[in-house]
């Protein structure tokens, strides 16, 4: 006896590319490549070494504010102990 | 009213100890050391940006226990007045280091921000951007 399809047959849950964690290289996506390639050399970005020598400041992070708060207290520090300044 | 009183004689205490500080600060108050002296004067030592005396020229054992001794005890005391104004001790010697240049006299060496070794004419001293 024949089964009786009332429908057509589903077509399958999955895909190729589905399974093989996304992004597949295609024929279409490889003609592309050699365009990208054109495109990163012609828009490199060239870094050229300063002149002058780097000069690192090791006292950077000490805030202006921070200096202006203390001098005042520094400064007495200092009048008071005249033995080693 | 009891508390008049109390009052009164917390300000007593108060004054008893202002007037025992002002005696007190001129006894402990010494002089520089007269090697160390001999030596600012005579420009071997000078104060750096940082706060501390540094070498002008190679010291001799005698001055560099001197010197080594000073920054000793002035890192100790940039250390206890940070933390009482809750600042670093960094911060605390560097603003220190910019008083302590704009204090040095004519002749006397000090650090100039570029790190060179400057000596100290009748004008202003070369000093970091941030000192007051």
């Amino acid at each position: 006896m024949r089964k009786v399809e009332l429908t057509r047959s589903a077509n399958p849950a999955t895909n190729r590319a589905m399974g093989k964690n996304g992004f597949q290289l295609r024929p279409r996506h490889l003609l592309a490549l050699p365009l990208m390639g054109a495109l990163a050399l012609g828009g490199c970005i060239s870094v050229k070494a300063p002149d002058k020598p780097i000069v690192i400041e090791l006292n950077i992070n000490i805030k202006q504010e921070v200096v202006y708060r203390l001098a005042q207290d520094a400064n007495a520090t200092i009048e008071s102990n005249p033995d080693i300044f | 009213m009891t508390v008049f009183p109390m009052r009164r004689s917390l300000a007593m205490l108060a004054a008893t100890g202002l007037v025992l500080g002002a005696i007190a600060v001129p006894a402990l108050a010494q002089s520089r050391d007269p090697a160390y002296a001999a030596a600012r004067a005579a420009g071997q030592v000078g104060e750096k940006l940082d706060g501390y005396l540094g070498y002008v020229t190679p010291p001799a054992p005698a001055l560099r226990a001197v010197v080594e001794d000073i920054n000793i005890k002035r890192k100790a005391v940039y250390a206890e007045k940070a933390q009482a104004n809750k600042a670093t001790v960094e911060e605390y010697a560097l603003t220190s280091g910019c008083l302590l240049i704009a204090q040095t006299k004519p002749g006397e060496k000090y650090q100039a921000p570029d790190g060179s070794w400057q000596t100290r004419g009748a004008g202003a001293p070369l000093r970091d951007s941030r000192c007051p």
